[in-house]
């Protein structure tokens, strides 16, 4: 059956010029199939602290050179009450195929709803990442492609940031950036969270120099990096723009925030 | 001595066009304490009588929330009830996922129905011995559903099934006419005076045998259980004797 | 005579030769979609204050050919959602299918409460990635428009990817380029849907399918239209793009046939 159609026109792509001969005869192995993936840009970040963890995406949606739309969230609440998610304290970022994204965020949230509804509490966040982290490894053979952050509080309500890739490895952070603009973000997140090549003042040179210690950072200074991070990124990346989503997860429960970035 | 040959199964009808397993599985039901479910024109409350097994076991469960927009209240055989609500919880996660719609009461109903009804027609399989009241708010307001063992669903204004039941229909009977009007206050003490009527003399509703359950218009169905309805369990019966331990309490954490 | 009833019927051996059983199965594998065959151009769709409007025009291209000229790519759902369909015509048919035994099952099943713009949006895209991740891909992209929950506009997208998106705006293939510029010009943001009237909708729309009639080669001046609000759906399936024409082309040099 293939061979009947496998003269049809659109071979691999609109034909645009005048100048693109068929170049091969009709029949033959077909070079270009379906493929299962895209990239829709993006970026997102999290840092915890000593009593909170913030995570932040901005809102574009991208394929290639297009913007889909402006307002595409990727944080999303994980296990809360209803479908929308009242009373949650898990927050689950996700960035790269958006589809797989949706797909992950509903299996997680599923699960998590499901444990509460089984065991009468909320399912703790480092259970949480665990059970994530099985998910993605799972699907280790046609991965979700995607980089996934989860955030919350753990047991002593101290800031927990969960990084992964897409096969599942997973680690507990102090702070990630993931997406588009992670490699403009993450160095100067190792500098000013995790305080990398900052040197205690007058502490001698060579051996004697001394790295600065990295301490838990309060809620107003972080929120600034984020931001800084954020509108640095939307300036060297075209993939990174629109609005700033933001989450605050604290003892309280979650704060989410919108502000503008350039949409340009 | 006679002896009924036509209980052995659920599918072999009597010559009187009875089947009998089905029937004893509505007696199920009736022993069971008593749950009554009431809707108005924007809340639908379920109240419950819990039991204890002993004085020093846990009071059995009687109402499960299952999604934000909708509960169930059960008389009869605990466990049947849980898988019935493990099935309900799964479909209703599922519609929320296909389709990113609360699930419609009618429709959970007719699922659960439709299953109860299989087993009544099945040869080696056993009817649910458990009663149903299902009760929430979907996009076309406020739903009381009642489902029987048999697979019969009804929609109900108002409706009380378990042990003694009788006594609460007939308090809901008689003031059927003003449920649709009631606020959401009115509509629990309705639910609680008919919860009440059911009970023996010498009991007494307290925060640790009643559970309520209210779903209305643009609130989720919650579950409200000890303290929480103290103040419902004082304003319903403020005439009542004191010396209540639990009362006692209720009053303590008001002031 | 035979003594196994497998060789009865069948052409002797020692007449015909060994009978071959090839044609019991088929000679290739079953093949899923690798690329589209004959496809539908652009999809393009504006909320405005109480509604949406989306068109699509009546081609179906066989390559370049224009194929089809009469096909109608906007679907009518119920009174509140109206599907338009880019992408292959033989996957829309499909889904045009579905969406039948869908709006059955729901009339049996139900008491009246009809799926909402947003409820089909979610359903679609869970069909459309169901098929991606099994490598069986319905090759469309589809615009869904009506009304959500609340009556609101809903206007959203699903790819054959499975991936999903909102805007007050949208378009699909050569009007992703072409269309979405113009229609942000008027209404960029959420916001701005709220000071655009239905009128206002409509002609942006339509100045929308003239440019993508000017522009995009696998067009065509006769479209479908609708305008969904909560009076219901109005459906248009043979607009046609009004003193509009190619004619001109041939006396510019260099464009059509040139006789010196």
């Amino acid at each position: 059956m293939a061979a009947v159609f496998s003269g049809a026109p659109p071979q691999g792509g609109p034909g645009y010029s005048f100048s693109q001969t068929p170049k091969a005869a009709p029949s033959g192995e077909r070079q270009h199939g379906f493929y299962p993936y895209t990239d829709n840009g993006g970026s997102t970040l999290g840092i915890s602290g000593a009593t909170f963890t913030i995570l932040a995406g901005d809102t574009r949606s991208t394929s290639g050179y297009n913007i889909n739309t402006r307002c595409a969230p990727k944080l999303f609440k994980i296990g809360g009450e209803g479908p929308d998610n009242k009373g949650a304290r898990i927050v689950l970022s996700v960035v790269g195929f958006a589809a797989d994204g949706e797909a992950l965020k509903e299996r997680l949230d599923t699960i998590v709803k499901m444990y509460k509804y089984q065991h009468g509490k909320p399912m703790s966040v480092s259970a949480c990442a665990q059970r994530l982290s099985h998910i993605l490894y799972n699907k280790r053979f046609f991965p979700y492609y995607v980089h996934a952050i989860l955030g919350g509080l753990d047991e002593d309500g101290k800031g927990a940031l969960y990084s992964y890739d897409p096969v599942g490895s997973y680690e507990r952070e102090q702070c990630r950036a993931a997406g588009a603009a992670a490699s403009l973000i993450m160095p100067f997140l190792d500098n000013q969270v995790n305080f990398k090549n900052q040197h205690v003042p007058g502490s001698g040179t060579g051996h004697e120099l001394q790295a600065r210690v990295a301490v838990p950072l309060p809620q107003p200074a972080v929120e600034g990096l984020v931001r800084d991070a954020f509108t640095s990124a939307v300036e060297r990346h075209i993939e990174v723009g629109d609005e700033l989503q933001m989450m605050i997860i604290t003892r309280d429960g979650v704060e989410e925030t919108y502000t503008p970035l350039k949409k340009d | 001595m006679f002896r009924n040959n036509y209980d052995n199964d659920s599918v072999t009808f009597s010559p009187q066009g009875r089947i009998f397993q089905v029937e004893y599985a509505s007696e199920a039901v009736k022993q069971g304490s008593v749950v009554v479910g009431i809707v108005s024109k924007t809340h639908a409350v379920l109240a419950a009588i819990k039991r204890n097994a002993e004085e020093l076991s846990s009071y059995q469960k009687k109402i499960i929330p299952i999604d934000s927009h909708y509960g169930i209240a059960l008389a009869g055989l605990a466990s049947d009830a849980r898988v019935l609500s493990n099935f309900m919880k799964q479909q209703s996660l599922a519609s929320r996922l296909t389709y990113d719609r609360a699930i419609p009461l009618s429709e959970i109903t007719l699922r659960i129905a439709d299953r109860a009804q299989t087993n009544t027609q099945q040869y080696g399989k056993r009817p649910y011995g458990v009663g149903l009241l299902i009760a929430g708010v979907d996009s076309k307001g406020p739903h009381l559903f009642e489902f029987q063992p048999s697979g019969v669903t009804q929609e109900m204004v108002a409706c009380g099934i378990g042990a003694r039941s009788q006594m609460a229909r007939t308090y809901l009977e008689r003031h059927l006419d003003s449920f649709g009007g009631c606020g959401r206050e009115e509509l629990i003490k309705h639910a609680l005076r008919a919860l009440k009527e059911s009970l023996s003399q010498d009991k007494e509703l307290t925060v640790d045998n009643t559970s309520v359950g209210i779903g209305g218009i643009g609130e989720n169905f919650a579950l409200y259980e000890g303290q929480d309805i103290a103040e419902w369990l004082d304003a319903t019966f403020e005439n009542r004797e004191g010396g209540d331990d639990e009362g006692g309490d209720a009053m303590e954490t008001d002031s | 005579m035979n003594h196994l009833p497998q060789a009865w019927g069948r052409p002797r051996d020692d007449v015909y030769g060994a009978y071959d059983p090839s044609h019991f199965q088929n000679a290739a594998p079953n093949q899923h979609t690798q690329s589209p065959i004959v496809t539908g151009t652009s999809v393009v769709a504006a909320k405005f204050k109480d509604g949406v409007v989306i068109a699509a025009d009546n081609l179906a291209s066989y390559g370049s050919l224009a194929r089809f000229t009469d096909v109608k790519r906007l679907r009518k759902f119920n009174d509140e959602v109206v599907v338009g369909f880019g992408g292959d015509v033989s996957d829309m048919q499909y889904l045009d299918r579905l969406l039948n035994s869908l709006d059955i099952r729901e009339n049996y099943s139900n008491t009246e409460s009809s799926l909402n713009a947003k409820n089909l949006h979610t359903y679609l895209s869970k069909v459309m990635y169901k098929r991606r991740s099994d490598f069986n891909p319905l090759w469309n992209h589809l615009l869904i428009a009506g009304l959500d929950g609340d009556a609101k506009p809903f206007l959203a997208s699903a790819d054959l990817l499975g991936t999903t998106f909102s805007s007050p705006t949208l378009a699909t293939g050569f009007g992703a380029h072409l269309a979405q510029p113009i229609m942000r010009r008027t209404i960029p943001d959420e916001a701005a849907v709220q000071n655009v009237s239905k009128d206002d909708a409509i002609s942006l729309v339509k100045e929308c399918m003239k440019v993508l009639f000017y522009r995009d080669a696998r067009s065509m001046d006769k479209y479908s239209i609708a305008i969904i609000t909560k009076a219901g759906v109005e459906l248009t399936e043979d607009e046609r793009l009004e003193n509009q024409s190619w004619a001109f082309a041939e006396s510019i040099r260099g464009y059509g046939t040139q006789v010196n």
